[in-house]
């Protein structure tokens, strides 16, 4: 894999971004990098930009300004003029490079669950059906649903909802993995099934970064805990010492809330 | 009321009737067809938020939306040509003014049913990195359909009443034909009795058949 990272580069270099929607700025200045295999944890308040920042890194929101590279497509948003499109190559090769995982699922409820993990490489990637079919039936079995295959997604339990969702993520062979509140929407009971998938995922070596209310979660699995609030990085450090001695204020008291048990 | 009724002598008139049904059907079928097409095109115009796109599209849509069949016919059979300095055959200008009269109607079917798809489903198929034909292809259109199924019945059963309006100008539709025979057999009563009963026939099993598809999915 490291063949086509650059040495000593991280693998998500996100500088300077800013986005704002209308009048509300929502991301100041943010920067973040990320090196290959490791894992990001983004914490902090609803509202404080955390969604922005994940969709912004996958273009699904484009950027007013700063820089971003992932692997090595560069995009420097103060470059491209605001109202010029994105270089279309550049764009598909990101997308192309970050899966994301989403709080709500978003599974394609008109195909069945098999056809949901082939979708990206039959649709996207034109791989002939069968070959797809068959990685697809791979990846189920990695996340645990080999035997629900043929299901519809409504026919599944949230947990497996999201294990889907990853599968079909992983299905574009990516490079990096964003996860927005992957296990926020599901039962107590069906978070540890989703969190020891990405888990697993975090030591096969995947970048990962994880928006998460799961403090246990970052402070085991996570390399690095970035702390934001009102669209500013606050705090950002090795994952124990912010979950569990934060410098900041605002940390310390965004933390209070959390009790912190044992991790998936 | 001692009016005799004779339906005995409408039958010597059927194969006109049958003209009748083949003209109404068929500029059902390619009005619906020619409508659709437009109304995706303008649905997705719409969509696109582009503003010198949007204005004049729904500035054209209002107007076919506020006047009247009819009148829109009418004028495409008289008006436009003098206009354009073009000759029409009636079936041509009754074809347009049908298409475009029904186009925006689906357009407004199309565009809440896009509307209704959630945001996420956009989302993911962004994030898999599929283009915004293949996203609207695979992903949108699929589940449009599905939620729009009874809105496109309603208007197609409208759109085939509709056709009911070309007679005025010379084509010979199931009214037209009607009211050949009316004039050949001075028995109208019969004859539109009849012309009711054929519509019927028509529309009653596809009202029914779009009932069943919507029990069967929902
Ligand atoms: N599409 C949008 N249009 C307008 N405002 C938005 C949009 N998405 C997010 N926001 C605003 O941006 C801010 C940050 O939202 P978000 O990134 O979702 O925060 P978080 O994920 O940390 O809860 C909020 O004030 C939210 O209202
Ligand atoms: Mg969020």
């Amino acid at each position: 894999m490291s063949d086509a990272t650059i040495p000593g580069e991280p693998m998500i270099a996100v500088s300077a971004l800013r986005k704002s929607f209308g009048q509300n700025v929502v991301l100041h200045d943010v920067s973040l990098d990320v090196p290959q295999g490791g894992v990001t944890a983004l914490i902090g308040p609803s509202g404080s930009g955390k969604s922005t920042l994940l969709r912004c890194i996958n273009l699904l929101e484009r950027p007013d300004g700063g820089s971003l590279r992932v692997d090595r497509t560069v995009l420097d948003f103060d470059r491209v003029g605001r109202k010029s499109a994105l270089p279309a190559r550049a764009l598909a090769e990101i997308r192309a490079e970050a899966g994301m995982v989403f709080q709500s699922f978003n599974l394609f409820p008109h195909m069945s669950v098999i056809e949901n993990v082939a979708s990206g490489p039959i649709y996207v990637r034109r791989i002939p059906r069968a070959t797809a079919m068959e990685r697809a039936r791979a990846l189920l079995d990695r996340v645990g649903l080999a035997h629900r295959a043929d299901a519809s997604p409504a026919m599944l339990s949230g947990g497996q909802k999201q294990r889907v969702a990853i599968a079909r993520a992983l299905a574009m062979d990516p490079r990096i993995m964003l996860f927005d509140e992957a296990t926020s929407a599901l039962d107590p009971a069906l978070v540890g099934e989703v969190l020891s998938i990405m888990r697993t995922l975090a030591d096969d070596g995947m970048t990962m970064i994880v928006v998460t209310h799961e403090m246990a979660f970052a402070r085991d699995v996570a390399d690095e805990v970035v702390f934001m609030a009102d669209g500013y990085v606050v705090e950002r450090g090795a994952a124990r010492q912010v979950i569990e001695a934060p410098n900041e204020a605002r940390t310390k008291e965004f933390l209070r809330h959390f009790h912190l048990g044992a991790s998936a | 009321m001692h009016y005799h009724w004779d339906f005995a002598q409408i039958w010597h008139y059927a194969p006109l009737f049958r003209t009748g049904i083949e003209y109404t059907l068929g500029f059902t079928l390619v009005s619906m067809l020619c409508g659709m097409a437009l109304g995706l095109v303008l649905a997705l115009a719409r969509r696109t938020g582009f503003r010198p796109l949007t204005l004049p599209l729904g500035l054209f849509a209002e107007i076919f939306r506020c006047t009247p069949a009819l009148v829109q016919l009418v004028w495409f059979y008289y008006a436009l040509p003098v206009l354009l300095g073009i000759s029409l055959s009636p079936a041509t200008a009754a074809l347009m003014a049908l298409s475009i009269y029904g186009g925006v109607f689906y357009a407004e079917i199309f565009l809440s049913g896009l509307a209704n798809i959630e945001p996420g489903q956009w989302d993911a198929g962004r994030a898999l990195g599929m283009t915004p034909a293949v996203l609207m292809l695979r992903i949108i259109l699929p589940q449009a359909l599905r939620r729009m199924r009874g809105p496109l019945v309603s208007q197609g059963v409208l759109q085939l009443k509709n056709t009911s309006l070309v007679s005025v100008v010379t084509v010979p539709d199931l009214v037209y034909q009607g009211q050949l025979v009316a004039s050949a057999t001075y028995r109208p009563l019969e004859v539109y009795s009849t012309i009711a009963v054929i519509y019927f026939c028509l529309l009653f099993p596809l009202t029914q058949a779009a009932r069943l598809l919507d029990r069967g999915v929902a």
